[in-house]
């Protein structure tokens, strides 16, 4: 589905009687048609127009259209278009905006369209049977959705669900596990690649000829499906394992008689040709990806960001973040780097904020001064105040803490003093593994695996301690205080609110396999850390 | 149902409403006229007394018509709000007190529906005195947000300053108009503009950086002028060699270091356009200016300037090689632009750390760097080792064969 007809500005050039538009409900929009209706009449051009709103129109739109004196040349649509499957067990609203819209401008608009989207799974898999979240919008999710199924006469009753419980929660819970480079195939390819709707875009350095092919991917992929969720480093091995099996698949018709032949073409070769081709592309794709890491230094970034993730060096990590900046190597990069600097340590002291915001400003634009801001209030890149005491780091982590009344603090929280709440929460659930000897990343034993055994994502760890019944760590979170019964409740969807990265998807389905239950993922979208620092950046107004 | 059941009720109201329970009649005099009473309402005393067939009327006071219930607009403010999150087309107009506008909001705000939140901002806007509004809003921080999201998004922004100097939250308005640079295309009145916002405002550090951006476009206003005017007049030859492919107009200040370092880099620090002088206007640390320095003279493999950039004379005279920058950076720089290996070699020996020199001098082929290094180490196995890298017959490895023998 992806973008909406009216997000780029070039002027129709159809000559037709009839105008449809069909777009995202946005104030902006709204002008380009009220434009487009206005110039027809000073021309008088008489046409009619639609307008279908998806998945919902807002008052404001209506305002605006009647504002430009349009409301009544228009008629009004709209197409509740909620879930897009991206794949067998991912769905995603395909709303990017959400992120931006509720973190940073504090703007509830596509609440409504997260509770109907849950009214629509429930009546379509459910009833559900708990739920469960982390997060201020969670909570208002939640209660919305409630409102609407209590005033729907659906009757859940008598249907066997085939959704157990859920679990929502804010992206913010975890900024830092979306701050990572993604080391695992799929979330590499998106890192790399950008997908786009479940579909990527390979150009001619990808499949070796002068065309670029767009591709989907997904499980129907076999080769894809087989390599996505593993560690970057064991995929080159599968595939040229694959690669030679194939080719001793198509050397075995050199001792075919005619018959054998025959059945070969006619049930194998369509397969094996359909394998060869998605081989040699993804074979391409891991040269492409190789090639531009090796330039871009990566190794020597990801050793900066695990020493962040586990807190030691942080004077050579702030080096090689300043000497990024200087090279002027990427400016999404640098900004990112910044923000994992800012979330691990609680924010940058204050001489490391002025400097690395002066070098930053020097070698990408004055401009970025907005970028800043923007960063500053969403709480990505801070400053540590003089004399961080313990109330105003709680009053910050006390967003995590959704049932503050209950008096569910954590030990982890109280323990801070000074020390950065990811710190904290890291010690308390063991983010960062103990490993003795390397870590076998072909066979891993934990979710950290998607980060080269560095990390185990916050948010993933935090479902995993859910479904253990472990109570929740005194992480607050709303839903029965009884410990439910996770083994009858073998599928579980797990609601993330801004985004969700193809990482936490394969370190989830790993802790699938491993305790027998199966993740469904709903996402307002699929995110990366480069999609959440351009949304911070202040474009053209 | 329960819409229609509302519906059933109010118009029961309205059947069996009479409109005289409401009312209190008052004939002219002031005397109350009894509350059952029927008659015609011009009875008065005058009346009663004369007959001279003057027809007097009292005016009943009375409630005003509009306040009857009608039963479409019998909603409650959590009901209008459940129905505006339903989709539903409600009018909002008989919010008219102050406090049934603000019940009206809180219970969108409780609904969650940001949606409503707005629309009935939009409606509040609409019916308020901006002061009333603010000071309203100052203690609704949710609304807040949803406000002057709106007001971004429809462009008001006059009005969403005011609310910012009202909240005193004087950063976001010098904010707030900067950005509105974005939005100027032309160069000149850019620079105008950014003129005008230094007085803006912002906090100290901010200030200085509003500054630089003022001084860098003015800067680059003109350099582009001059350097067209070269560029077109054909006698430079740095111009001709290699014809710009960019305007430097808005570039970043290390994009237009660079460029000054490609294009100007032997000019005196008077003019605007050598690098020293940005260096000196901008307070470039040396770091930056040295990593860009060499990018731009690497690229024109003009080595002895890269060389001039790293050599140093001490009081006695003697130069010896420095950098702010590791060494292994330099390295990398040098052989992006195809440096030649005795280039590269002098200062891939230079690296400090033993492994990294190791590492590039093997990489890049600096056999002497390998030789040495390992000769230091005295590590006669990699030595040997590498003999077999080294053509044969060549002058290192000779130097390979002494050095082992020495050992």
């Amino acid at each position: 589905m992806g973008r909406a007809q009216g997000a780029s500005h070039s002027p129709p050039s159809l000559c037709d009687g009839r105008f449809c538009f069909l777009v995202r409900p946005r104030i902006k929009t709204m002008r380009y048609i009220a434009d487009i209706v206005n110039a027809d009449k000073m021309s008088g051009r008489s046409r009619k127009y639609k307008i279908i709103f998806s998945p919902q129109k807002f008052y404001a739109c209506e305002m605006v259209l009647e504002e430009e004196g349009v409301f009544g040349d228009v008629t009004c649509d709209e197409w509740s278009f909620y879930l897009l499957p991206l794949d067998e067990d991912i769905i995603s609203m395909e709303l990017p905006e959400f992120f931006r819209d509720y973190f940073l401008e504090g703007d509830h608009r596509w609440i409504n369209s997260v509770a109907r989207a849950l009214q629509l799974l429930n009546s379509l898999y459910g009833p559900f049977g708990k739920a469960y979240g982390i997060g201020r919008c969670a909570k208002m999710s939640y209660e919305l959705w409630r409102d609407l199924e209590e005033e729907s006469e659906a009757d859940g009753q008598g249907r066997k669900p085939e959704i157990g419980n859920v679990f929502l929660m804010d992206r913010d819970t975890d900024y830092v596990t979306a701050l990572c480079s993604q080391v695992v195939y799929e979330g590499l390819v998106d890192d790399t690649f950008r997908i786009k709707c479940g579909s990527v875009d390979f150009g001619p350095d990808v499949t070796s000829s002068d065309k670029s092919i767009k591709v989907l991917l997904n499980a129907q992929d076999k080769v894809f499906s087989q390599i996505r969720n593993e560690h970057f480093s064991s995929v080159f091995g599968f595939l040229s394992q694959k690669s030679r099996n194939l080719q001793a698949q198509y050397d075995r018709r050199r001792g075919m008689d005619i018959k054998q032949m025959k059945n070969f073409v006619s049930q194998e070769l369509k397969g094996l040709k359909q394998e060869h081709r998605l081989l040699s592309l993804h074979i391409g794709a891991c040269e492409s990806i190789m090639k531009k890491k090796t330039k871009q230094d990566f190794q020597e970034m990801i050793k900066a960001e695990h020493s962040l993730l586990e807190g030691f060096d942080i004077r050579e990590s702030t080096s090689f973040i300043e000497e990024h900046i200087d090279r002027q190597v990427s400016p999404i990069e640098s900004l990112r780097l910044m923000c994992l600097l800012s979330i691990t340590e609680n924010g940058l002291i204050p001489k490391d904020y002025r400097s690395l915001k002066t070098q930053y400003l020097q070698s990408y634009g004055p401009e970025h001064l907005l970028t800043f801001h923007n960063l500053k209030r969403i709480g990505l890149l801070t400053e540590q105040s003089a004399g961080e005491t313990l109330t105003a780091v709680e009053s910050k982590v006390s967003k995590l803490v959704t049932d503050r009344a209950a008096g569910k603090i954590t030990d982890a929280f109280n323990s801070l003093a000074r020390k950065s709440n990811f710190r904290a929460i890291s010690k308390k659930l063991g983010l960062i593994p103990r490993v003795d000897g390397e870590y076998d990343l072909k066979m891993p034993r934990d979710m950290a695996y998607v980060f080269s055994g560095a990390y185990v994502p916050l948010s993933c760890k935090i479902i995993e301690q859910v479904t253990l019944g472990r109570g929740w760590v005194g992480l607050g979170l709303v839903g029965p205080t009884d410990n439910p019964a996770w083994d009858s409740q073998r599928v579980i969807l797990a609601v993330f609110l801004g985004g969700c990265t193809f990482s936490e998807i394969a370190a989830l389905r790993f802790l699938g396999k491993e305790r027998g239950c199966k993740f469904i993922f709903l996402t307002t979208a699929i995110t990366n850390s480069a999609r959440m620092m351009e949304a911070m950046i202040e474009a053209k107004a | 149902l329960k819409e229609s059941k509302r519906a059933v009720n109010s118009l029961r109201d309205i059947v069996d409403d009479d409109d005289d329970d409401d009312l209190e009649r008052v004939s002219w005099s002031g005397e109350p006229v009894g509350r059952r009473n029927k008659l015609p309402s011009f009875q008065s005393l005058s009346d009663a007394l004369s007959d001279t067939g003057v027809k007097n009327y009292t005016p009943e006071l009375r409630r005003p018509k509009a306040e009857y219930k009608d039963y479409s607009s019998d909603w409650s403010p959590k009901d209008t709000v459940r129905r505006m999150q339903r989709g539903k087309v409600c009018s909002l107009e008989r919010f008219r007190s102050l406090q049934d506008k603000l019940v009206l909001l809180d219970e969108a705000v409780a609904g969650h529906d940001g949606n409503v939140i707005t629309a009935v901002l939009i409606f509040l806007k609409r019916t308020l005195r901006r002061e009333i509004l603010f000071r309203e809003l100052e203690v609704r921080q949710v609304a807040l947000c949803h406000l002057i999201h709106f007001l971004k998004e429809s462009g008001e922004q006059k009005f969403l300053l005011d609310l910012l100097r009202f909240l005193d939250r004087t950063e976001e308005v010098a904010l707030s108009q900067y950005r509105e640079h974005l939005n100027i295309q032309d160069v000149e009145k850019r620079r105008e503009f950014l003129k005008g916002c230094i007085g803006l405002p912002f906090s100290a550090e901010d200030t200085s950086h509003i500054q630089d951006h003022y001084t860098l476009l003015e800067r680059q206003i003109i350099i582009e002028a001059n350097d067209r005017h070269l560029e077109t007049a054909g006698q430079s030859e740095i111009f001709r060699k290699y014809p710009r492919k960019a305007s430097i107009l808005n570039m970043p200040l290390v994009t237009t270091l660079f460029y000054s370092c490609f294009y100007h880099y032997t000019e005196a620090e008077g003019t605007f356009s050598s690098p020293t002088n940005l260096k000196k206007t901008f307070k470039i640390p040396d770091k930056q200016y040295v990593l860009t320095a060499l990018a731009a003279r690497a690229k024109l493999r003009a080595w002895d300037d890269v060389d001039a950039l790293f050599t140093t004379k001490n009081w006695l005279g003697y130069t010896k090689k420095k950098a702010p920058i590791g060494f292994h950076r330099v390295v990398e720089i040098l052989q992006r632009n195809n440096a030649p290996v005795q280039v590269l070699q002098e200062y891939v020996r230079l690296v400090e750390d033993v492994e990294t020199r190791l590492n590039l001098a093997t990489k890049y082929k600096c056999h002497d760097v390998v030789i040495e290094t390992y000769r230091d180490l005295k590590d006669r196995i990699q030595l040997t080792a590498y003999k077999c890298k080294v053509e044969r017959g060549s002058a290192e490895e000779d130097k390979i064969n002494s050095i082992l023998n020495n050992m």
